[in-house]
C-alpha cells in the first residue's frame, strides 16, 4: 500500500495539548498547516469516537480554530455596525449571551468563511472561525473595518477551546461548573467557573449534530492539560474517550453542516451552498448582497445535494458526478462511509435539474462508474428530548 | 504482533508467503493499524492478471483509500471474498484470516529482494521514528 506521508513536524503549528495527545499515541495529521490529533488508536479510533460523541460523549480538542472580538471603542452601536457589514446574518437580533452561525462573503457573495458570532455584550461580539482560515480572516475583519468605531482583537492564541459533545455532555459539566447548563439552551452562551477557572466562556455549541458545549479556558499549557484530564475524569462513568478530527468530519457531514474549502468556498455562493437562512438580505447593507442579488437574478446553476451511495463504492471529497450518459455534470464536496447509518454518504455540487430525491448521479471511483441516488438531508437528527429547551430557530 | 518468519515483505506494507508456484499475500500489522479501521476492500476477479509493482485493488478505511501493489506478477488463482461483508479480518489477523488474494508467479524470482522478518522490523521501526520526531 502507499505509504503515509509524515508531516514535517517542525513546521506545523501546534494547540497547547499536543503534547498530550501525543503521549496518549494519537495518530497525527497535518490539518491546514496544524498538527492535529486525527484519531486516538488506544481508545477505540475513529468508529469507536463518532459512536462515543452520539451515544454518551466524546471531547475535542479544537484550540486550532480562530477568536476575532470586535467591541466598542468610543460611540456605543459601532462594533454591531461592523459585524452587520462583515457578516451575513442579522447580528441585531442576538441578545446578550446569544450566538448563531453566519459567514463572511466576498463582494460577489461567495465565503471567505464560515462563522459563529457570539454577542459577549452591549456592543461586544466574539467571532469563532476555521482554523485553516484564521490569517485571512483577521486581515478581512481589519481592513473592512477601518471606517467603523470599534476595536478588533485577534484573540485565537488566548484560548484552549474543547468541545464537549454528545447526549451526556451536559452532565459531564455539571460536574465541573457551577454554572447552570440548564437555562443555556442551544446557541446560547454563559460564563461561569469551569474547573476552577472563573469567567470561563460556556457555549451550547458544536460541530456534530448532538447536544454539547464548547468551553474556552486559558491557552497556558499546564492549565489546558488540568481541564483535558478533569473532564476525561468527569466523563469516565459516561465512557467518554478522546475525538479526533477524522470522527469530527463524519459526524458533521451526518448532519449536513459545512466544511470551509469544500461546500463552502470563495468559489461558491450562499444559494448554491444552500445557506440561503442564515443570510438576511433585508436587514441593510452587507459585503456580498450586492453580487448575491446578481447571482439570484442570474440563476443557481448547481446546488449542494446529499447523495447515498446505491453501488459498492465509497465516494469520497473531490470525485466526479456523472450523469446517465457518463458525462461529467458535477463534483463530490465531501464523501466517507457514515458509522451511524452503516452507508455511504456524500455531498456534491450538480446542475439544480438533478436535485430531486432518488434522481441517480455516478460518481466516479477510480476505474468505475458507481450509481449514487440523490438522498434528503441532514442524513442524520438527533433524537427530540422533551426536557432540552430549543431557542427560537430563525435568528 | 509477530511478523512470521516465513512471509516476505515489502517497502509498501505488503506480505508474501509463497507455497510452490503460488503466493498469497496480504497487508501487514503496521499497514492495517495506519489505516485504522477496514471497511471495504476492493479485489480483483480470478483470472485476472496482477503485474510486480502495480496496484490490484484497494482497502479503504473511513478516512483514507490505500492502494495495494502486487510485490509480482502473475495469475489471481483465488481472493479472499468474504472480506466483502467482514473486512475488519484485515485490522484483526492480517497475516492470516485477512489475506487478500492468492496469485500462481510467473517469476518467483521477483520476490528476491524483498525484505524478511528482520529487515522489515528494522524498516517499520524507521518509520516510526521518522513520525513521531
Amino acid at each position: 500500500m502507499e505509504s503515509v506521508t509524515t508531516p514535517a513536524i517542525t513546521e506545523l503549528r501546534k494547540t497547547p495539548l499536543n503534547a498530550l495527545h501525543r503521549r496518549v499515541g494519537a495518530k497525527m495529521v497535518n490539518f491546514g498547516g496544524w498538527d492535529m490529533p486525527v484519531e486516538y488508536p488506544a481508545t477505540g479510533g475513529l468508529v469507536a469516537e463518532h459512536k462515543a460523541v452520539r451515544s454518551s460523549v466524546g471531547v475535542f480538542d479544537v484550540s486550532h480554530m480562530g477568536d476575532i472580538r470586535i467591541h466598542a471603542e468610543r460611540t456605543p452601536g459601532g462594533a454591531l455596525a461592523a459585524v452587520q457589514y462583515l457578516s451575513m446574518n442579522d447580528a441585531s437580533k442576538l441578545a446578550i449571551g446569544q450566538a448563531h452561525y453566519s459567514a463572511m462573503l466576498y463582494p460577489e457573495g461567495t465565503f471567505v468563511d464560515d462563522v459563529i458570532v457570539h454577542r459577549l455584550g452591549e456592543d461586544d461580539y466574539l467571532l469563532v472561525i476555521n482554523a485553516g482560515t484564521r490569517e485571512k480572516d483577521i486581515n478581512w475583519v481589519r481592513e473592512n473595518t477601518r471606517s467603523f468605531d470599534c476595536a478588533v482583537e485577534d484573540l485565537s492564541d488566548a484560548y484552549t477551546q474543547l468541545a464537549i459533545q454528545g447526549p451526556r455532555a451536559i452532565d459531564l459539566l455539571h460536574k465541573l461548573t457551577d454554572a447552570n447548563l440548564d437555562l443555556i439552551k442551544n446557541y446560547w452562551f454563559t460564563h461561569g467557573t469551569v474547573c476552577g477557572l472563573k469567567n470561563t466562556l460556556i457555549a451550547r455549541t458544536g460541530y456534530t449534530g448532538e447536544d454539547g458545549f464548547e468551553i474556552y479556558v486559558p491557552s497556558e499549557a499546564a492549565t489546558s492539560e488540568m481541564v483535558w484530564n478533569k473532564v476525561m475524569e468527569a466523563g469516565r462513568e459516561f465512557g467518554i474517550i478522546p475525538c479526533g478530527l477524522g470522527a469530527r468530519n463524519t459526524l458533521r457531514l451526518e448532519s449536513k453542516m459545512a466544511l470551509y474549502g469544500h461546500e463552502i468556498s470563495d468559489k461558491i455562493n450562499v444559494w448554491e451552498a444552500g445557506l440561503d437562512r442564515y443570510c438576511k438580505m433585508d436587514k441593510g447593507d452587507f459585503i456580498g448582497r450586492a453580487g448575491l442579488e446578481q447571482a439570484k437574478a442570474a440563476g443557481l446553476t448547481r446546488a449542494l445535494v446529499g447523495l447515498e451511495m446505491v453501488d459498492r463504492g465509497i465516494a469520497r471529497d473531490e470525485y466526479c458526478c456523472c450523469n446517465e450518459s457518463g458525462e461529467v455534470i458535477g463534483v463530490v464536496t465531501s464523501g466517507s462511509p457514515s458509522p451511524t447509518l452503516g452507508k455511504n454518504i456524500a455531498l456534491a455540487y450538480v446542475p439544480p435539474a438533478m436535485t430531486g430525491l432518488g434522481t441517480p448521479i455516478y460518481v466516479q471511483i477510480r476505474t468505475q462508474k458507481c450509481k449514487a441516488q440523490v438522498v434528503a438531508t441532514p442524513f442524520y437528527k438527533r433524537p427530540k428530548k422533551t426536557a432540552a429547551p430549543q431557542a427560537a430557530a430563525n435568528v | 504482533m509477530a511478523y512470521p518468519s516465513n512471509f516476505r515483505y515489502t517497502k509498501e506494507h505488503e506480505w508474501v508467503e509463497v507455497k510452490g508456484d503460488v503466493a498469497a499475500i496480504g497487508i501487514t500489522d503496521y499497514a492495517q493499524h495506519e489505516l485504522g479501521d477496514v471497511v471495504f476492500v476492493e479485489l480483483p476477479k480470478v483470472g485476472e492478471k496482477v503485474v510486480a509493482g502495480k496496484t490490484f485493488g484497494t482497502v479503504e478505511s473511513v478516512k483514507a483509500v490505500s492502494d495495494i501493489y502486487s510485490p509480482a506478477s502473475g495469475e489471481v488463482i483465488e481472493i479472499n471474498d468474504v472480506l466483502h461483508n467482514t473486512p475488519e479480518k484485515i485490522n484483526t489477523d492480517p497475516h492470516g484470516a485477512g489475506w487478500l488474494i492468492k496469485v500462481r508467479l510467473a517469476n518467483s524470482a521477483e520476490l528476491n529482494g524483498l525484505m524478511d522478518t528482520a529487515a522489515y522490523e528494522a524498516y517499520i521501526a524507521s518509520q516510526s521514528k521518522e513520525a513521531s520526531a
